[in-house]
């Protein structure tokens, strides 16, 4: 068999392995609203002023008087076409709901992600190649006080030293200046529709804007990226092809960057996957401390107003995204490292 | 009774703690600043200078100066006094967390790999599933599902730190099953049930504790970012969670008191956990079994 279609196969049987995972958040979700204090039908129906009547008709409607295997094959057939009811706050559809949020979730994370590992691996770097230095024991620590901050505490923190004492950064509120104009959504990702309008005032004012949120959100995630970078650097930095180029005479970038930081970068690669669902259960407290439009921030006021239907839809959209992103970091590893047996 | 047979002699591993504290004297500070803060929120309303409750309309929005330590809040109520019997409150939640997961994790665990088979291979499948799953917007459901309540924030708190445990009790009690003093305890007559509960689970304990210290900082952490977004413990509660969130609305008028106390005591607090978690792992040395 081809190595190419071996791989077809590698991601199709990685993707099927995921749907044990989907069918449990399913039936957790499923659970979770019957749970949930208040019936979904009294919701449903006109109002607090509705008849017993009225109230029961809404169920027959809803399919609430069926039993329960039953009701749930009808949820999985419901969110399987991408039915996910409708929200009581907004009135809109939630799955429009949530397509309109998620750009602006997607990009804070996204660009969080970038600064975190813009950040850790050099730090990491320089921890492994002076392991056991003061400048080691430095860059721990800091690490490790960056992941002992609960990210509510960083965010704060972080208006008060960069927006109210220095003065650095705009008001921590929206994506953008709320007298500017936003240009028109082609992605949904802000800084990307900016620039496709030319608009660089515009995209300046959402970059910084952006800055605080993204920050706090790649500090919780930078310990155990750096942690990962310096442990797998000191295991390839002791190896043979490392001696062998330092007495070769190599320059410091060609044997750090080059050949090692290059070897080092796999164990990184799954660490990434790792993080990233700490980053999307921070994404409901950042959201909230910096006012951003995003999917989080939607569940939070939806769950604080008992109103449900967003919050399942939530937590199958966090599911989902789970899933893409440790199966697309599974298939990048086995990409990347040849190595890596697929069977 | 010579039950623990596999951990090294005492003398020994004092001997290892001495040096890695030695070598790391951020760990030796942590394991001073645990009990000191165990002691204040125990002794928390006998030595809160002032009602932790009490408002003063007269006096709010104060400095941190003179009697009020801490500064005052918006209704001129005490910040050290709060700041003090909130730690009394978060470690308790923390505690009892902490405590639930660690007993009901180590009986799955453990069980799970003492007897293995298809349930062991499942609940291995599903703890490292959960253990990289987004958990806190599990916690977010529980807490909205059970009602706002300090048990449900216990409960959700325990429910995230559970998947670490059942995974490191399986993992040490699948490396003790095959060790010697285990099939010396078999042959000597003892039950199965003996042989995983006075022998292979106490010998699992050391590697255990690393993961109770750090469980008791995320647990805190959790617990406080619950309350921060509004679920679980309500105002007026003293807790750090709420009083940052208190604070943040504050911050931007310039009374930065109200919310950096609160916020430090909470940082301090889960790094403490977490740098004696690193200390504990570093003389009990599972690093490379992690």
């Amino acid at each position: 068999m081809t190595r190419n279609s071996e791989i077809w196969r590698f991601i199709l049987r990685r993707l099927l392995g995921t749907l044990p995972l989907l069918f449990g958040v399913g039936v957790f979700t499923f659970v979770l609203v019957r749970v949930l204090p208040g019936d979904p039908a009294a919701y449903y129906a006109t109002g607090p002023m509705a008849t017993h009547e009225e109230i029961a008709q809404v169920r027959t409607t809803l399919g609430l008087d069926r039993p329960l295997p039953e009701q749930l094959a009808r949820y999985f057939k419901d969110i399987s076409v991408g039915d996910l009811g409708r929200s009581l706050v907004t009135g809109q559809r939630v799955s429009s709901d949530l397509r309109e949020r998620f750009p602006a979730s997607f990009e804070l994370t996204f660009v969080a992600m970038l600064l975190a590992l813009t950040l850790s691996i050099p730090l990491g770097i320089a921890a492994a190649v002076r392991a056991g230095s003061w400048i080691d024991h430095l860059i721990r620590f800091v690490g490790t006080l960056g992941v002992s901050m609960p990210a509510f505490v960083a965010g704060v923190v972080f208006i008060f030293i960069f927006y109210f004492t220095l003065g650095l950064t705009p008001e921590p509120i929206d994506r953008i200046d709320p007298f500017m104009i936003k240009p028109p959504a082609v992605t949904g990702l802000l800084l990307i529709d900016c620039l496709l309008a030319g608009d660089i005032p515009a995209f300046l004012s959402s970059l910084a804007r952006l800055f605080l949120p993204a920050l706090t959100m790649a500090i919780i995630v930078i310990a155990p990226l750096m942690r990962m970078t310096r442990a797998s650097m000191i295991a390839v930095l002791s190896s043979d092809f490392i001696r062998t180029a330092r007495a070769a005479g190599m320059g410091w970038w060609k044997v750090y960057v080059s050949y090692g930081l290059r070897n080092a970068l796999l164990p990184v690669l799954t660490t990434i996957g790792l993080v990233v669902s700490s980053q999307l259960g921070a994404n409901v407290v950042v959201e909230k401390v910096f006012a951003w439009p995003g999917v989080g921030s939607y569940a939070l006021n939806s769950l604080l107003a008992s109103d449900y239907a967003p919050v399942q839809g939530y937590v199958l959209l966090m599911a989902c995204v789970y899933v893409v992103i440790n199966t697309a970091v599974d298939i990048l590893y086995a990409l990347v490292d040849p190595r890596v047996r697929i069977n | 009774m010579h039950r623990h047979f596999v951990s090294t002699n005492i003398s020994e591993r004092a001997n290892q703690a001495r040096r890695v504290l030695a070598r790391n004297p951020v760990s030796a500070v942590a394991l001073l600043f645990i009990p000191a803060l165990t002691a204040l929120a125990v002794l928390a309303p006998w030595i809160a200078p002032f009602d932790p409750d009490a408002t003063d309309l007269d006096h709010v929005l104060q400095g941190p100066a003179g009697l009020h330590w801490f500064g005052t809040d918006q209704v001129g109520r005490d910040v050290f006094s709060r700041v003090l019997v909130a730690a009394r409150l978060d470690l308790a939640i923390a505690v009892s967390a902490v405590l639930l997961s660690f007993v009901i994790g180590t009986v799955i665990g453990g069980a799970a790999a003492f007897y293995g088979g298809l349930p062991d291979r499942l609940i291995g499948r599903l703890t490292d599933v959960l253990m990289t799953f987004p958990l806190f917007v599990v916690a977010m459901a529980m807490v909205a599902a059970l009602g706002n309540s300090i048990q449900s924030i216990v409960l959700a708190s325990a429910v995230v730190n559970l998947p670490f445990f059942v995974r490191l009790a399986r993992s040490e009690i699948s490396v003790l099953r095959s060790q010697q003093f285990v099939e010396a305890a078999r042959a000597g007559g003892n039950s199965e049930w003996q042989i995983l509960f006075d022998f292979m689970i106490p010998n699992a304990l050391p590697t255990l504790t690393v993961q109770v210290s750090t469980g008791l900082g995320w647990a805190v952490l959790n617990a406080a970012s619950l309350s921060f977004i509004g679920l679980g413990i309500r105002p007026p509660t003293a807790e750090w969670g709420i009083m940052v969130a208190e604070g943040a609305a504050n911050i931007l008028s310039g009374f930065w008191w109200l919310a950096i106390f609160p916020a430090t005591a909470l940082t301090l607090t889960v790094l403490s956990f977490n740098l004696l978690g690193d200390g504990l792992r570093d003389v009990i040395d599972v690093r490379t079994r992690r």
